[in-house]
């Protein structure tokens, strides 16, 4: 069974000619089939532990350990994580003027499988894959994220979910400024693949609205670059009726 | 008048639409056009037309100190039956019709070449295999000319390659009869240290159909001048470039189409990749429409992708209008980079880097390669940008 393990995780960001420590001692493991949700204020470093697992070229990884399957993290490069089952949904994703959905996914799908997938199952697949998110057909023979709205930029997001199949995903504020029809369509894309059973879930998110539609199996308070508390879904429930106000104020403890 | 700039990555600029009584795109020349090499000062690098190039880089070619050698470029024609190829003397009343020099170095190959090339399809010819003209550079220095003509209705391709390595500076004249269909490919495939420096006139005749593609991959300085003017109403105008310009290398087109006649039409779309320190392309797209050209419809686009830091583009488009009963105007430049971000994403879902950058850049020219329309060249076109990426991603 697929195990990422985050230990003591420690990353820092270079800003204004200052290194500043964003996330101070992570510690988490997210196993195949679990969902885990990640809740916090703005700034407390939410999106830096996304980036920092994926391997953004921005942060730098002081200290800790991050494996997947035994597997060091920290030593694969960008695409190597992805291969090797890792997958960021972005908040923010950019444009790639002059690829195409199609090709861009085909080539994706061709790096992580190891191998080109059989053009008409592959078809069939996207295809189909489309339909569920309920975007138009068209959406292939555009350019990657050129032009997209918000909700179209998260959909293709967890279209890509779908068809790469990975075994750690990592949604970063996936829900964020989307209405509540885009944000069903998209939750249930991602209970979609949930359901498979075969992929671990980090949702990581401001609002308790999405776990409205993605129920996670355990929910973690992230503040000043740190898991605060952690419990079950109705810590999710604390957080909703209360917010964040208690973990903000200086010296948040558990 | 737009100020020529150099436009940071990742912005867009519009360019200048002027509306002028006398057209400045002819008045910023340095000297008015002239066959005669005498009758343009050596340019000193700051002139309007010269500004972007390095003068030390074009081996004399610019002050009268190269001079042809036997061993400048061997040029090879293959043309199908039907059609008339000949070496003629500087005498022969066809050279020079399509345009006339419009810088010193233009100038000074009409003055210095011995021979002149004249291809000419007959009328109502209609090639079905493509005519083409391999320039090899053999070291040395050559100045050239060459005529391409198609009588009234004749169709016909034509593809230039230039390979090897030489110092050349030529005119090329292309003149389409009433009716007629020309496209022609010109590909700068030279070695690392070639100069090229090249005017290509275009007289477009009534309803005729010039369509030029421009593909500029090698040499250590390449400067083209493509330039349009038509000889009757209903004429058509395509032009496309795409260039590749890596490390060292400076690459310039600048173009003209001078719509001097009511009712033709033009399109320019150049595109270009850079990557390496020093790439340095440059883009000058100018457009006039003359007075007497009511029903003019006409659009320009010029858009480069900087792959790598250290590479430099300038791009100016430039459109005057001089009366407003036309169709339509418009022009675009953009530089964009392929950035951190980029490449990230695509790396983020499984792509390693250099096949990221090759979707990228495959992707940024498809496009403008399938407007080409000659399928074995298109075809052709795609190997060669494959060939680039993998000899330097």
């Amino acid at each position: 069974m697929a195990t990422l393990e985050i230990r003591d995780l420690h990353v820092t960001v270079e800003a204004d000619n200052a290194t500043k420590e964003i996330l101070k001692g992570v510690d988490l493991t997210v196993k195949q089939g679990e969902t885990h949700a990640i809740m916090g204020p703005n700034g407390s470093g939410k999106s830096t532990l996304a980036y920092s697992l994926a391997g953004h070229p921005k942060y730098t990884i002081t200290g800790g350990t991050v494996t997947l399957d035994g597997e060091d993290v920290l030593e694969m490069s960008v695409d190597e994580r992805a291969r090797a089952g890792l997958f960021l949904a972005m908040q923010y994703p950019v444009e790639v003027p002059g690829v195409s959905v199609s090709n861009f996914l085909r080539t994706s799908a061709t790096a992580i499988r190891g191998e080109a997938p059989k053009l008409r199952t592959w078809v069939k697949e996207v295809k189909g894959a489309m339909e569920r998110l309920n975007m138009d057909p068209s959406f292939a023979e555009r350019n990657v994220n050129e032009g997209f709205s918000g909700g179209e930029k998260k959909r293709h997001e967890i279209l890509q979910l779908e068809l790469l199949k990975p075994k750690v995903a990592i949604l970063d504020e996936t829900d964020s400024g989307l209405d509540v029809d885009a944000l069903r369509i998209v939750s249930e894309g991602v209970n979609r693949v949930r359901e498979t059973g075969e992929v671990g879930t980090l949702l990581i998110t401001h609002y308790t609205r999405i776990l409205r539609y993605i129920k996670p199996d355990h929910v973690h308070v992230f503040a000043a670059g740190k898991i605060v508390e952690s419990g079950g879904p109705e810590l999710a429930d604390k957080l909703e009726a209360e917010g964040y106000e208690a973990y903000t104020k200086g010296g948040a403890s558990a | 008048m737009a100020e020529a700039q150099n436009i940071p990555v990742g912005s867009t600029t519009a360019g200048s639409i002027a509306v002028a009584a006398e057209s400045t795109v002819a008045t910023r020349m340095s000297a008015p056009p002239s066959f005669d090499v005498a009758d343009f000062p050596v340019p000193h690098g700051r002139e309007e037309e010269w500004r972007f190039t390095p003068l030390e880089r074009l081996r004399g070619l610019h002050d009268g100190t190269a001079v042809a050698t036997g061993d400048g470029v061997k040029v090879d024609v293959q043309a199908p039956e039907g059609v008339t190829v000949e070496a003629v003397g500087r005498d022969d009343a066809r050279l020079g019709k399509a345009g006339t020099p419009v810088d010193r170095i233009a100038a000074q190959a009409y003055s210095a070449f011995e021979k002149a090339g004249v291809i000419t399809v007959p009328k109502e010819t209609v090639l079905t295999e493509p005519i083409r003209i391999a320039v090899h550079g053999e070291g040395g220095t050559a100045f050239a000319h060459q005529v391409i003509e198609l009588g009234a209705f004749a169709e016909a391709v034509v593809v230039i390659d230039h390979t090897g390595d030489a110092v050349l500076a030529v005119n090329v004249d292309y003149v389409l009869g009433d009716g007629a269909k020309l496209t022609v490919v010109s590909v700068q495939d030279w070695d690392d240290k070639a100069v090229h420096v090249a005017q290509h006139n275009a007289l477009v005749g009534r309803d005729a159909s010039f369509k030029s593609v421009v593909v500029t991959f090698g040499g250590d300085l390449v400067r083209l001048h493509p330039r349009v003017t038509y000889a009757g109403t209903g004429g058509e105008a395509e032009l496309f470039g795409l260039y590749f310009t890596d490390a060292g290398q400076h690459q310039e087109h600048r173009l003209l189409v001078d719509h001097n006649t009511p009712h033709c039409k033009s399109n320019v779309v150049y595109k270009g990749a850079l990557q390496g320190d020093d790439a340095h392309a440059v883009w000058i797209g100018d457009v006039l429409i003359e007075a007497k050209a009511e029903g003019t419809d006409t659009y320009e686009m010029n858009r480069n992708l900087v792959l790598t830091d250290g590479a430099r583009v300038d791009s100016v488009p430039n459109l005057e209008i001089e009366t407003g009963e036309i169709v339509g105007a418009g022009h675009a430049s953009a530089t964009g980079r392929f950035d951190d971000e980029q490449l990230f994403y695509l790396m983020a879902r499984g792509i390693p880097a250099d096949e990221a950058r090759r979707l990228v850049v495959r992707g940024f020219f498809a496009e403008l390669v399938q407007q080409i329309g000659v399928e074995d060249i298109e075809a052709r076109l795609l190997e060669k940008i494959e060939a680039e990426l993998e000899a330097t991603v």
